[in-house]
């Protein structure tokens, strides 16, 4: 196995952590090839995973005493230039399958499993107060729309779906985020947002959702692998394995996404 | 011979003791590394190309504008702040001073979440502005501006402050003797004394709005043309397309310079 020049280093940073967990069951810790058990996964995940996978990362641990989920949430294509400069990532779960599929053409990580799909939907401010109806109302100068910034997922998802309906979005502003994004329309600063369904979700009662048409072009699959030189390899198949369990999939239904 | 002595004396002083200097080469290589790793990133043979691109020249444009109306704006209100901390009696003068320097170490997302709090859409100042004339701040080149403001006006007012302290009162005094109002004593005796802090002031201040990012995407949003500044170009780049990320950034790096390099000068003369 070659070591990028920054292993060590990161190596190092990892072993309070291990230290810190020791003395307990070794439980369904898997020893590594040093022989040291792995006691921590570390999980890079896409922002709109953010509240799923702290359930996910519970459930896990509950199955495997000893071991500690350490999660780290970004845009997608955030993790994957993160994962591509030599993060100290076990396992990478995206929004989005191209970016995925950039991690694994860099041989970055091994074989993606898709374990969740998401959906599009037309967020707005409790009680609407825009009165927005649909998507056709994107393309509004007086209202003040946001979307994702093109190039993360849930901007370009956006885009393919406005396209798909002939719509022209206006947007006041295009967030590095779907979370910034969601903020927003929560703060009742943007009138309506293209969002994900888990989002408007999570958002609770500061946030409506407005039935739209996204079909096939609005959906996205969500795909997760082992980053290729994990720190925790064993650590990092076992959860890439467990996301795939019912009993994963029924926390992830819980947050509003569909089977992959 | 009585009057060459001392002056060999001076300048034994002004030399460092030699043991500074590793130190000092450490440290300059610390800060100059990461701009060298920039540099080596940067895609020499598309730059041209690059910064001409639309998403370059946009940001480049907003962020001078909004840089150079949030200096003026801090200099109208900075300078008589940094006057009331330097010269005023006021009780609680150090509260004030606190409240003046806190951008400064608040992470500016947190400054930009509150100026949401207060001009935002639903915000304290907001909502009723906009029920009232319909302007809105957030998402338009005023709240980049506010944004910039709120940021970088501490650099302006710490500045000037200390300058203001240096000042010779008995200048001020002289002047009121001689029969010179306020008004003339301020314009004529303190403003010029203190004129290379303020210059200093400025220029930091204006070098702290261009590189403005939390507040400002936390508070005006993120839109090619109207409130997409550099650094937040450069942020959204990066995730798309970094040889154009690298390029954005390199300009930042080289206006930022072009605006400090002939700071040190005034800086050491003031």
């Amino acid at each position: 196995m070659t070591l990028r020049p920054a292993r060590p280093l990161l190596a190092a940073c990892a072993l309070p952590l291990v230290l810190a967990a020791c003395g307990g069951s070794t439980g369904d810790a898997a020893p590594s090839g040093d022989g040291a058990p792995e006691r921590t996964v570390t999980v890079f995940a896409a922002a709109s995973l953010t509240d799923a996978f702290a359930d996910v990362a519970a459930a896990f641990e509950d199955e495997h005493p000893g071991v500690t989920v350490e999660l780290s949430f970004a845009g997608s294509s955030a993790l994957r230039e993160q994962v591509l400069d030599g993060a100290p990532a076990d396992v990478v779960a995206t929004a989005d399958e191209a970016v995925m599929a950039d991690l694994v053409d860099e041989g970055a990580v091994g074989e993606p499993v898709a374990f969740a799909t998401n959906r599009l939907q037309l967020a707005v401010p409790a009680g609407n107060p825009a009165g927005v109806g649909g998507l056709d109302d994107l393309g509004r100068g007086d209202l003040v729309i946001g979307l994702c910034a093109a190039g993360v997922p849930c901007g370009d998802l956006a885009r393919r779906v406005l396209d798909g309906a002939g719509v022209e979005p206006a947007p006041d502003t295009e967030e590095p985020n779907v979370r910034a994004l969601l903020a927003k329309v929560e703060a009742g600063e943007l009138d309506a947002g293209l969002v994900y369904a888990t989002d408007v979700r999570a958002a609770g009662d500061a946030v409506e959702a407005v039935d739209v048409p996204v079909g096939e072009e609005g959906t996205t699959r969500y795909p997760i692998a082992a980053v290729a030189d994990a720190p925790h390899p064993r650590a990092a198949d076992a959860f890439v394995a467990f996301v795939t369990t019912p009993a994963a999939r029924d926390v992830l239904a819980d947050h509003g996404f569909g089977p992959p | 011979m009585s009057r060459a002595a001392p002056r060999t004396d001076r300048r034994a002083a002004a030399r460092p003791p030699r043991a500074l200097v590793p130190l000092a080469a450490l440290t300059v290589g610390f800060l100059v590394l990461p701009l060298v790793a920039l540099l080596q990133r940067a895609p020499w043979s598309d730059l041209t190309e690059l910064v001409r691109r639309p998403i370059v020249t946009d940001a480049l444009r907003l962020s001078l504008v909004s840089a150079a109306v949030a200096t003026g704006l801090s200099l109208l209100g900075g300078v008589p702040l940094a006057w009331v901390l330097a010269r005023s009696r006021l009780p609680g003068l150090s509260v004030l001073r606190a409240l003046a320097t806190l951008p400064v170490v608040l992470p500016p997302v947190v400054g930009g979440a509150a100026l949401l709090f207060a001009f935002g859409r639903r915000g304290l100042v907001g909502e009723p502005l906009e029920d009232a004339t319909g302007f809105v701040l957030p998402f338009s080149i005023w709240g980049v501006i506010a944004a910039n403001t709120f940021v970088a006006l501490p650099f302006l007012v710490l500045t000037v402050e200390s300058g203001l302290r240096a000042v010779d009162t008995r200048y001020e005094e002289a002047a009121a003797t001689l029969g010179a109002g306020r008004w003339t004593v301020l314009r004529r005796v303190t403003l010029p004394q203190a004129a290379p802090s303020i210059v200093a002031g400025a220029v930091l201040c204006f070098a702290r709005a261009l590189g403005e990012f939390g507040a400002t995407v936390t508070f005006a949003g993120n839109l090619q043309g109207r409130t997409q500044t550099m650094p937040l170009a450069v942020f959204v780049a990066l995730e798309s397309d970094r040889d154009a990320a690298v390029a954005l950034s390199l300009v930042l790096v080289a206006v930022s310079l072009a605006v400090l390099v002939p700071l040190r000068d005034r800086w050491l003369r003031a």
